[in-house]
């Protein structure tokens, strides 16, 4: 009402044309500076980025002025802390690698049923009660993982194999799967779900079954989200830290064998941080060209899966 | 046109069939029941041995050298100051970038660049969050090993959480009461304070509730900050009696957290340490899945309720 | 009757004799939850003729064709009451022990939207074989020919075979549909409007072949266009809220039909 009011006035007495224009202009500039601070709210995450690079980049650079890049990619021992410091990268990729393998064996398989299951096989009062529970699943902390893979996986296994060692890679690799399964089975969910009603019209009225249509229509229609999820699961697996913190042991040991210790390299910066090492030292520089590793292969991962995600938005 | 004999071709074909969707109908179950059992086992194993532990004098006491003096006091206390600080600069944070990819970006390479930005940062590990606020809160801005730089790390860490809850949420409002509000002659940002924001307040919710379930667990950038392990004091207390009756002392202050605490319990050999790590992992356990079942829950109210 | 602005196909059928029943519906009623969709229904299908369902939208039409290939069986909560027989062997397809596969296995059927599968031109149209079993290569390449032949889609993507179905026109992915349905013999081919999504050249090539294809398949479509039916269809019936109102030789309804209702339809008074 009150704009309307001041229109007739503004008619009627041309004097008050500048304060009308006054407001309007107060009005501009409140709204742009709001529009501003939103702005800048949005910018954190890219400052957070440039700040990981930044960090991850400079306290690398002091490493690599005192570890040539050679010595950091072949040599084949890993004992920073030593007076015979050796950097040889490897030691901790190969635990990375292993374990990651176990935990990609575990939860690719069970993950893809999971989804194949839910979206295309289950009835719906069992699907409303899995995506929940799944989810919770997804939600436990990672710590709780690790104690569980450490006091309740490995006695097990220990049971089967006694020969096997408290701290081993494979027991911290089976519970990282199980913890990736729900992130694969939701995500691959999501992309058959999204496989429109009709193609699966058309594959049963040409005389298919549920596991025909699911494994030759549905599938396939959803292969590239059904790839990103497997590659959000890789990078799950490589990223986690405190599983194998606690259950694979912090020991480097170049070894491919799931059956012994080793230390990851994420494992290997908790084992650093722990111990208090001064600001400066070769020992604290290590864990950031160590962290640039991890950081340089998941974000390969997530540009991967950002490009298969993006194709299979342009599919329909 | 099948004679009698085609027909009896195609139905023993059928039935050989059937067979596969019988024999998956199985596996999708029993893979679904891994799943469903290891959590039970999870939770179990963490009860039985737990439980026994649970006790008053656990939630009020302080570590000790001692397993069976020993307690979680300074862990809860810690991951309390924490996640405070987390949810006061990752919550405004949060919606004000949600809101503004929403409703005020324009389409641009920027625009592009932040989104591409937010989906990268969901998928960075946990540990380099951990390593960035070492190097930069810990070092740079001479924060030190404090409250106040473990809840700015964790607030980065859940951002992009609730970026993705915030647009869910409001790009599921009909343009139809943003065009409603509009034309009562509203601006942008009244449009905003008074519609946008409010209607999408429990989409909002369900997002922040996942990210401080998440973040309540996080132990490993806390850990990479230098988070001390052993703490057997409490943070300054934020109200005082004196005037000026506040005080932000303990955001400097050392702590521990409840995944730390845990996490030093569970690396010392005696039996009776791994039994307060699994007291502590259960009082964690039932932390986490009572934020995230309530924001399931939430969610779950949320679809039933509202059609617009 | 000088509302009506349609040329009805009247000239002189080739194969004109008498028709045989391929399939007929008996009392045949459809229910969607507690939803009474389609209400004792009784129509026969004609052996190599085309017939087609005709009323406006929401009277059931569709509901009613996907009763003939069991479609509903894929949803919770459908249920039919009544028959529908399939001839020469008096099958009744609705029986609780029949598998909806192996109906689905005897009628194809050709969707209201063009949707080939993810998969090459090739393998489109080799799906229902490779469904059944089929591996022999040899058998498939022949198969697929003669059923693009069929489709009349065979000359324009003869030398793509292994392209992408979604790379071909709108027009095209329905032929590459109704060839994919061909080549499994089908005793009835199930049309659910097969070109409410096509532009008029590609409605007009589907309409030339449905003509086509009836000499070798019985043909049941459901269209939302009056001249279609009036165009392609030997036999038609109306259809309203979920009952059927008038069958008959399409030559007839269209001239003089017995209904008022129908009358008021097909003059465009209604609907």
């Amino acid at each position: 009402m009150a704009s309307v009011s001041g229109e007739v006035t503004s008619v009627l007495q041309p004097a008050s044309q500048n304060a009308r224009l006054a407001r309007r202009r107060s009005r501009f500039i409140r709204e742009k500076a709001i529009e501003s601070v939103l702005f800048l709210a949005a910018l954190v995450s890219v400052f957070t980025t440039l700040g990981i690079v930044y960090i991850l980049v400079a306290e690398s650079v002091v490493f690599f002025e005192q570890v040539s890049l050679w010595d950091f990619l072949t040599d084949n021992q890993w004992t920073p802390l030593f007076d015979d410091a050796h950097f040889g990268i490897l030691v901790l990729l190969s635990g990375t690698l292993t374990s990651s393998a176990v935990a990609l064996i575990i939860a690719i398989p069970l993950g893809t049923v999971i989804a194949i299951y839910l979206s295309e096989f289950a009835p719906f009062s069992i699907r409303e009660i899995a995506k929940p529970f799944l989810e919770l699943l997804g939600g436990v902390p990672t710590i709780i993982y690790g104690y569980f893979a450490l006091l309740f996986v490995t006695p097990l296994l220990q049971w089967f194999y006694p020969a096997l060692p408290g701290f081993n890679l494979l027991s911290a690799g089976i519970v990282m799967g199980i913890m990736i399964i729900p992130y694969v089975a939701s995500i691959s969910e999501d992309a058959m779900r999204a496989v429109p009603m009709n193609l699966r019209e058309g594959s049963y009225a040409m005389g298919a079954t549920r596991f025909q249509t699911a494994t030759r229509v549905v599938v396939p229609a959803a292969i590239s989200g059904i790839a990103s999820a497997y590659i959000l699961g890789i990078s799950r697996a490589v990223g986690e830290t405190m599983i194998l913190a606690v259950a694979a042991g912090m020991q480097p040991n170049l070894t491919f064998n799931p059956l012994e210790p080793a230390a990851t390299i994420t494992a290997f910066i908790v084992q650093v941080a722990l111990g208090d090492l001064p600001h400066g030292s070769i020992g604290y520089q290590t864990i950031f060209a160590a962290g640039l590793t991890l950081m340089l292969f998941t974000l390969a991962c997530n540009i991967a899966g950002h490009m298969l995600r993006k194709s299979f938005r342009e599919a329909y | 046109m099948p004679n009698a004999r085609d027909l009896v071709a195609i139905r023993a074909l059928i039935a050989s069939h059937k067979r596969w969707d019988m024999l998956f109908g199985v596996v999708g179950l029993v893979a679904l029941m891994i799943g469903v059992l290891t959590f039970v086992a999870l939770f179990a194993d963490m009860a039985i041995d737990g439980i026994p532990r649970l006790n008053w004098d656990f939630l009020t006491s302080f570590p000790s050298r001692k397993p069976a003096q020993a307690g979680i006091l300074s862990a809860w206390v810690g991951t309390a100051l924490v996640m405070l600080v987390t949810a006061f600069f990752a919550v405004p944070l949060g919606v004000a970038a949600g809101l503004y990819l929403e409703e005020y970006a324009p389409k641009n390479w920027m625009t592009d660049i932040i989104e591409i930005n937010i989906t990268n940062l969901a998928g960075v590990p946990s540990i380099v969050y951990g390593l960035l606020a070492l190097g930069l809160f810990v070092y740079q801005f001479g924060l030190g090993h404090s409250v106040l730089a473990a809840g700015l790390t964790l607030a980065l860490l859940i951002l992009p959480v609730v970026i993705v809850a915030t647009r869910e949420a409001i790009r599921s409002i009909p343009q139809g009461i943003r065009e409603g509000a509009y034309a009562l002659g509203g601006t942008q940002w009244q449009v905003c304070k008074d519609h946008i924001i409010p209607y999408s307040m429990p989409g909002i919710l369900t997002g922040v509730i996942i990210g401080m379930a998440r973040a309540i667990g996080e132990t490993a950038p806390i850990i990479t900050i230098g988070a001390l392990t052993f703490i057997a004091f409490l943070p300054a207390p934020p109200l005082k009696l004196e005037p000026p009756f506040v005080s932000f002392d303990w955001l400097f202050s050392g702590f521990t957290v409840m995944p730390i605490q845990m996490f030093n319990w569970t690396s010392r050999p005696e039996a009776a340490f791994l039994q307060n790590a699994a007291a502590a992992g259960f009082v964690l356990v039932i932390m986490t899945l009572a934020m995230n079942g309530f924001a399931i829950y939430l969610r779950y109210r949320l679809r039933k309720n509202i059609k617009w | 009757m000088a509302a009506v602005h349609i040329a009805p196909n009247i000239e002189p059928r080739a194969d004109a004799g008498k028709p045989v029943p391929k399939a007929e519906a008996r009392r045949l009623s459809f229910y969607y939850g507690a939803f009474r969709a389609l209400k004792d229904l009784d129509l026969v299908v004609h052996e190599n003729r085309v017939t087609a369902l005709i009323g406006p939208s929401g009277c059931g039409k569709s509901t009613f064709l996907r009763c003939f290939n069991r479609m509903h069986d894929l949803y919770p909560g459908n249920r039919y009451e009544g028959e529908i027989r399939l001839y020469p062997d008096d099958t009744n397809l609705l029986a609780a022990g029949v598998d909806p596969i192996e109906v689905r296995m005897r009628l194809s059927m050709v969707f209201q939207k063009p949707n080939p599968f993810p998969k090459s031109i090739f393998e489109n149209v080799a799906y229902g074989l490779r469904v059944r079993g089929e591996r022999s290569r040899r058998v498939l390449g022949d198969k697929v020919e003669e059923a693009l032949n069929g489709a009349a889609l065979w000359s324009e993507v003869k030398d793509r075979l292994d392209d992408l179905a979604f790379n071909l026109s709108g027009g095209q992915q329905q032929r590459l549909c109704i060839a994919r349905a061909l080549a499994t013999d089908p005793e009835i081919l199930l049309f659910d409007e097969p070109t409410s999504a096509l532009d008029p050249i590609a409605t007009a090539s589907i309409e030339e072949l449905i003509t086509d294809l009836k000499k070798k398949v019985t043909i049941l479509i459901v269209t939302h266009n009056m001249q279609q039916a009036a165009r392609v269809s030997d036999y038609t019936a109306y259809m309203y809220l979920g009952e059927l109102i008038e069958v008959g030789r399409t030559d007839e309804l269209f001239i003089k039909p017995k209904n008022k209702q129908t009358e008021d339809y097909i003059t465009g008074r209604f609907g």
